[in-house]
């Protein structure tokens, strides 16, 4: 017996995507009225078309289904998943991350190709699936049980387990409706917890909750991991997906790019997602958080004075950020946080910490700062840039803006190349000897 | 361990096998839905008596006493329309229930895979609630009434069976057009309520004539509330065989053919809810 738990081959999947002018969901109104109107605009058609000239139309033509469009979200995706594996599963929103979950999880079907699965597989698409606010806690737990594949039984056994990893025993007999958002979320992750398929697959769960409650939910996935049960894990951070897992897949426009040890295909993904030209343009960042009293705006890396994201080891590296204040913030604080591509922040820099003071009026700003001498070893990593007022609250907050890469050259002037596996930041050391005895 | 295979067009053939197997989420769907509705409605379950009861005394005023339609001797009106309100609610309101029952667990059907078959088939177990409720009220009218029904009274699993039957497969129907057609929702309270009048519940079917009967018999609800007065009524109301064969030929008909619309669409129901 193999122990290959996932086997997916050539898996495809083919949506219709409707352009402009066709609604999202069908009307029967409509259908009727296309179906009223279509003799009336044949005969139209008809009679301008004998008239051999173009007279203006009062109807529009009938349309034809060449405003409709497959897509396909998926596309030849091959690969396998053996026992006791952690995969994370990484690409921009739109890749077919998503699609794939739904077709492992049986949510909707392939257009082509097949998939073999081994053993129970639970899905955790979105923690409180199935939550009805009216019914309690108690309730709830054996309904969303229910609805994640567990028996009555199993769920009857592991209740006390449950609750108590939520910390929820004295609201057991309240209604959901009154719980805070962290107990809410507390609880359904604590049901979806429990649950022991052979394959879990998970999306993005981890993004809810309090940073120790996150916390304790990584654990409990690594304890499930290390339990031996395979789990997919689709999510958009780094670190989390680096931190649990041993392979990563990179999918981009429903195919997969890359594959292997996680780290790399991490470090691949940031790559992508970020250009490496060493100039971001920050302005139309979506995914930002602060007040937005003051927005970053645009970021270049530097060395010397030409634009690069490529450095050695020891060179100089400059980050000139732009940004734009609005309303006046005061004295405030700018942060970058530089992190590897296995999830470790190696560096933080702060404004306030080298003596350079900054009172926020609005315009626009340029800063540049500057590190010396790189002491990084060779590998990607991405950075991190935080601005806030003098009472840390947040302004404004993007996470990795943009990527560099770290080599090895010779004007590196090192002897031994450095290796990730046994280091991150290079210490440099001042050595002497002499010889104590002599024979 | 068992092995899943997925591939196009596969998910048919394991299907009753799911459904089977996805039986205790059937029973948590319906649970749900039943501790929620009597926990949302202030009223609760007087809401599940209140609603027969009123229409019943509106529909006996109605009909009896200003239309003047003629009924069966021996038995009074109002029991003849509780009779009829009880298979009427229970049809009503699961076509009502059903109907909307997926766009309601849409958040389900978009993130767990189960039968959706399950969906529309727990809103109907819902309503039967409601009709147990109101038997339980039919039964203190007979009482009060002091009518005792006889051994035809056994017949009523059968019917029962049959507004079950014929609740389900318009049911599925509803439910599947609803998905498709967004606007469909908008039909729905007003077929129920045309369907009201169109069926039998105010009157006795015997008084339309004979020529018509067949055709009116076509509802499928004819068949059902005549055999509900039937049995509960000492047979007062007479039955009219060919009429209730035609409502099991419908029934089953509509039965059969709203699965297969309904498996037909259901694959698609992720993609477009």
């Amino acid at each position: 017996m193999s122990d290959v738990v996932i086997d997916v081959e050539n898996l495809g999947k083919k949506y219709r995507i409707r352009h402009q002018g066709t609604p999202r969901y069908l009307a029967l109104r409509d259908v009727v009225a296309r179906k009223f109107t279509t003799p009336i605009r044949w005969v139209h058609d008809r009679t301008r078309s004998r008239n051999g000239r173009q007279s203006p139309g009062f109807l529009p033509p009938i349309s034809t289904p060449a405003s409709r469009e497959d897509f396909w979200a998926l596309k030849d995706v091959s690969f396998e998943v053996k026992q006791g594996e952690v995969v994370g599963i990484i690409g921009r929103n739109g890749a077919g991350k998503s699609t794939l979950l739904k077709i492992l999880s049986r949510i909707t079907e392939p257009t082509e190709g097949r998939v073999r699965l081994k053993g129970r597989v639970s899905s955790l698409l979105e923690v409180g699936t199935g939550f009805h606010p009216e019914l309690t806690g108690r309730e709830n737990i054996f309904l969303n049980g229910a609805i994640l594949g567990m028996t009555r039984a199993e769920i009857k056994k592991r209740f006390d387990e449950i609750v108590a990893f939520a910390e929820i025993e004295r609201f057991l007999d309240t209604p959901v409706k009154w719980y805070s958002s962290g107990m809410y979320v507390r609880l359904a992750f604590a049901v979806a917890a429990h649950l022991e398929p052979e394959v879990l697959i998970v999306d993005e769960v981890l993004a809810v909750g309090d940073a120790e409650f996150q916390k304790k939910c990584l654990g409990r996935m690594g304890e499930v991991a290390r339990g031996g049960r395979t789990i997919l894990f689709v999510s958009h951070d780094m670190r989390k997906v680096t931190s649990l897992c041993n392979r990563g897949l990179l999918f981009n426009a429903g195919r997969i790019e890359a594959r292997g040890d996680m780290t790399t295909v991490a470090a691949a993904y940031l790559e992508e997602r970020t250009p490496s030209e060493g100039l971001a343009d920050l302005s139309r960042r979506g995914d930002r958080s602060g007040t937005g009293d003051a927005r970053l705006q645009k970021i270049e890396l530097l060395k010397g004075v030409n634009r690069t994201a490529a450095f050695a080891v020891g060179d100089a590296l400059t980050q000139r950020i732009t940004l734009e204040v609005f309303r006046r913030v005061g004295t405030s604080m700018l942060a970058i946080v530089i992190t590897s591509s296995d999830g470790i922040a190696v560096h933080e820099l702060w404004n306030v910490n080298e003596r350079c003071p900054w009172v926020a009026e609005p315009g626009v700003y340029e800063f540049e700062v500057t590190i010396p001498k790189l002491c990084l070893y060779p590998g990607t990593y991405s950075i991190d840039v935080w601005l806030g007022d003098a009472n840390s609250a947040r302004v404004d907050y993007i996470t990795e803006v943009i990527t560099f890469h770290v080599v090895q050259t010779p004007e590196s002037e090192l002897e031994r190349p450095l290796d990730r596996a046994n280091g991150l930041v290079l210490q440099r050391s001042e050595w002497t000897y002499n010889k104590a005895v002599d024979r | 361990m068992q092995e899943l295979i997925i591939e196009p067009g596969r998910a048919g053939k394991n299907y009753w096998r799911d459904l089977w197997r996805y039986r205790e989420l059937f029973y948590f769907l319906a649970w749900r839905d039943i501790l929620v509705r009597y926990k949302q409605t202030v009223v609760g379950v007087a809401w599940a008596v209140l609603q027969p009861f009123l229409t019943t005394v509106v529909f006996t005023i109605v009909f009896s006493r200003i239309a003047k339609l003629p009924h069966p001797v021996g038995v009074p009106y109002s029991l003849l329309v509780m009779a009829a309100q009880l298979p009427w609610q229970f049809f009503s309101s699961s076509l009502s229930g059903s109907s909307n029952s997926l766009i309601g667990n849409a958040n389900l059907i978009s993130k767990v895979y189960f039968p959706r078959l399950i969906v529309p088939a727990g809103s109907v177990i819902t309503s039967f609630v409601d009709f147990l409720i109101t038997l339980g009220l039919m039964a203190v009218m007979m009482l009060r009434y002091q009518f005792a029904p006889d051994w035809r009274v056994l017949t009523l699993p059968l019917f029962v069976a049959l507004a079950f039957a014929a609740s389900f497969g318009a049911g599925l129907w509803l439910c599947a057009l609803n998905v498709e057609y967004r606007d469909f929702r908008y039909i729905i309270p007003f077929i129920v309520q045309l369907g009201l009048y169109v069926s039998p519940v105010g009157f006795s079917s015997s008084i339309v004539p004979v020529k018509w009967r067949l055709l009116y018999s076509l509802n499928p609800m004819v068949g059902v509330i005549d055999g509900f007065r039937w049995a509960l009524l000492r047979g007062q109301s007479p039955l009219w065989w060919p009429g209730v064969v035609t409502c099991i030929l419908v029934t089953s008909g509509s039965c059969l053919g709203g699965i297969w619309y309904f498996r037909k669409m259901e694959r698609t129901f992720a993609d477009v809810i």
